[in-house]
């Protein structure tokens, strides 16, 4: 019987949702292949341990100070110690920041084939295939591997929903670190909040938002113009802050602020999935796009294909 | 502090209504712009930033074909000095022989650090930095958001999820893999891209390198691509503006959002 291995994140003592849906998708995979669910712990403790005890068959726990903080080093041994010990048929990691640090290098020092930021795997006669997005969503691609003993996947965060699945007690082993760790490449000195600022776009019922398709910095105002007529916060996507258009506190996404307004209208947003997650808490999404392709039509509930500016200059007009 | 920056020309998609080809493992491109991929324009952008300040030399290099020189001109145009291509022929690529081939071609430089962008904005792997910090065997931090020199280490942020950055200091030799925003990009007039058509732009083939069969083989391949699936996504709002702006309001209205 093989084993599935599930890389947990975690951050300052909290499992991230990316564990979950990873644990649930590796799930589905176990049963359908009769094999074991392995998760590892790197760091933490048996409490965070022990909350993911009814998704596991096994969770390998790495309690130790040099795990206190994220290592991509140490995670890079120590993981490839254990592929090597267990011999996993996959290995889960989530395609974060942390995942797109660790898992390539990885991939490398174990010779074993990587796929990354996937939506979805499958298996077939015993080898994995993944689904993947391309050319910012607009594409899907499925891609497969060389034959391997072993196969690593990092999973796109939010491609799986964790549903309630039958309980299990899985067997908590801890793990002692290898005696021979290589010295540290990186000095943790600590976590900084980005974007802190006087608005606070979580709470606003209506957020009127803008992505790269607003074309010119003026542009904004004729916007911010339409959002004050409404009584709504003005947000945007991560490209208008890269450009220095609007504070850092403005930026929708999963490197900005996850929102739940009651209506959110994107404006010349594309819908990157790091856009996206930001609105999933959001009641009502209209999108208005130049592009009946773009990928925010698939998320949005109502949609209009047409230049922006024209349904800005329309809605003001109705208020005025 | 000599940089080595790794940079990949990407086809522009968006407004554009991507079809299939025959061959079914990639879009029809003839009728697509390119550019410089918007990461690495950034990583480009801070690597001369670097060297302005602290001297030494930025070089660019991609794996790639002649229609790809494009972009190393306009690296070479803002500020690098010396621009590599590795022509790879008809070897098809993925992530980990472009990280084979790069590391290769670098580990016959002068360098303290390596910079790629976050991930090219054609296929996402965000897969390149990483690998090739590995086969060089130097350190290496992903998405970075933020550079700080002093001497031979670096104050850095890394951007992560939920908007939090991880501080951190890194030594020097160090592969950095580099966030849209860390900086303000130059901007290249084709007069600038004129003059810099005399800088050096070495042409390497890839069989020059002596890398293996087996280096040079895919890991991973493309075995089909498709269009979305239809899923319900959004009832679309037809009419003309002034019918569309009514609408939205009601639906808005209808949500409990009064104007
Ligand atoms: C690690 C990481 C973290 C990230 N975090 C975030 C994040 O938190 N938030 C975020 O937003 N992005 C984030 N991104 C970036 C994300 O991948 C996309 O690049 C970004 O969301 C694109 O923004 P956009 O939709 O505004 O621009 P584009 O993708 O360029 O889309 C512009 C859209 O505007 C349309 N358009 C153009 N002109 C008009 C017009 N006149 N009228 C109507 N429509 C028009 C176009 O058809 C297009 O669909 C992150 C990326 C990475 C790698």
């Amino acid at each position: 019987m093989g084993t599935i291995f599930v890389i947990a994140e975690h951050r300052q003592g909290e499992l991230r949702d990316i564990t979950f849906e990873m644990l649930f998708k590796a799930n589905t995979l176990c049963k359908d292949l009769s094999h074991k669910l392995t998760a590892v712990v790197l760091g933490g403790d048996e409490a965070l341990a022990d909350e993911i005890k009814k998704w596991a068959d096994t969770i390998l726990l790495f309690e130790h100070e040099r795990l206190k903080n994220f290592d991509g080093d140490l995670y890079k041994e120590v993981i490839s110690g254990l592929i090597e010990e267990y011999e996993p048929f996959i290995t889960l990691m989530g395609h974060t920041s942390w995942g797109m640090d660790f898992a390539p290098a990885l991939a490398i020092k174990t010779g074993y084939p990587l796929a990354t930021d996937c939506v979805d795997i499958q298996v077939e006669d015993g080898r994995p295939s993944v689904i993947r997005q391309i050319y910012s969503g607009k594409i899907f691609t499925k891609v497969s591997f060389r034959e391997s003993k072993s196969y690593l996947i990092t999973v796109r965060p939010g491609s799986f929903t964790p549903e309630e699945i039958g309980e299990q007690e899985g067997e908590i082993i801890k793990k002692e670190l290898p005696s021979d760790l290589p010295e540290p490449s990186k000095e943790f000195i600590g976590f900084e909040e980005a974007g802190a600022g006087e608005l606070d776009i979580t709470q606003a019922d209506l957020l009127v938002s803008i992505g790269r398709g607003v074309g010119e910095a003026e542009n904004i105002e004729v916007v911010r113009e339409l959002a004050d007529l409404m009584g709504g916060v003005l947000s945007c996507s991560r490209p208008i802050v890269d450009k220095n258009w609007l504070p850092k506190y403005h930026q929708v996404g999963t490197s900005g602020k996850s929102v739940k307004p009651k209506v959110y209208l994107a404006f010349g947003i594309s819908g990157a999935f790091q856009h996206v997650a930001g609105i999933s808490g959001a009641g009502t999404v209209i999108a208005v796009n130049k592009d009946p392709k773009a990928p925010i039509f698939r998320v949005a509930d109502y949609g209009v294909v047409d230049d922006l500016f024209n349904v800005v200059d329309a809605l003001k007009e109705k208020l005025k | 502090m000599n940089v080595v920056v790794c940079v990949k020309r990407v086809p522009m998609t968006q407004e554009v209504d991507l079809e299939i080809d025959a061959s079914k493992k990639d879009v029809s491109k003839d009728m697509l712009a390119y550019v410089l991929n918007e990461w690495d324009n950034y990583a480009v952008e801070e690597a001369i930033q670097i060297v302005e300040k602290f001297g030494g030399a930025v070089t660019a290099v991609t794996v790639g074909s002649e229609d790809d020189e494009e972009v190393l001109r306009r690296c070479l145009a803002m500020g690098a000095e010396k621009a590599i291509r590795v022509d790879p022929g008809d070897l098809s690529l993925d992530g980990f022989v472009i990280s084979k081939i790069l590391a290769e071609v670098i580990k016959g430089l002068e360098y303290d650090l390596v910079l790629t962008g976050v991930q090219a904005d054609d296929d996402n792997y965000g897969i390149v930095g990483s690998m090739l910090a590995e086969h060089l065997g130097i350190a290496r931090a992903a998405v970075v958001n933020h550079v700080d020199i002093e001497g031979d280490e670096a104050n850095i942020k890394v951007e992560l999820e939920g908007g939090v950055d991880e501080v951190l200091k890194i030594r020097f030799p160090a592969l950095l893999s580099i966030q849209t925003g860390i900086n303000e990009p130059r901007y290249v007039s084709i007069m600038g891209i004129r003059k810099a058509a005399k800088k050096e732009l070495q042409v390497l083939p890839v069989t020059d390198l002596g890398l293996s069969e087996d280096d040079l083989s895919a890991r991973t391949v493309v075995e089909e691509v498709f269009l979305p699936p239809e899923t319900e996504g959004a009832e679309i709002i037809e009419g003309d503006a002034a019918t569309v702006a009514e609408e939205i309001l009601r639906i808005m209205k209808e949500k409990g959002v009064s104007v």
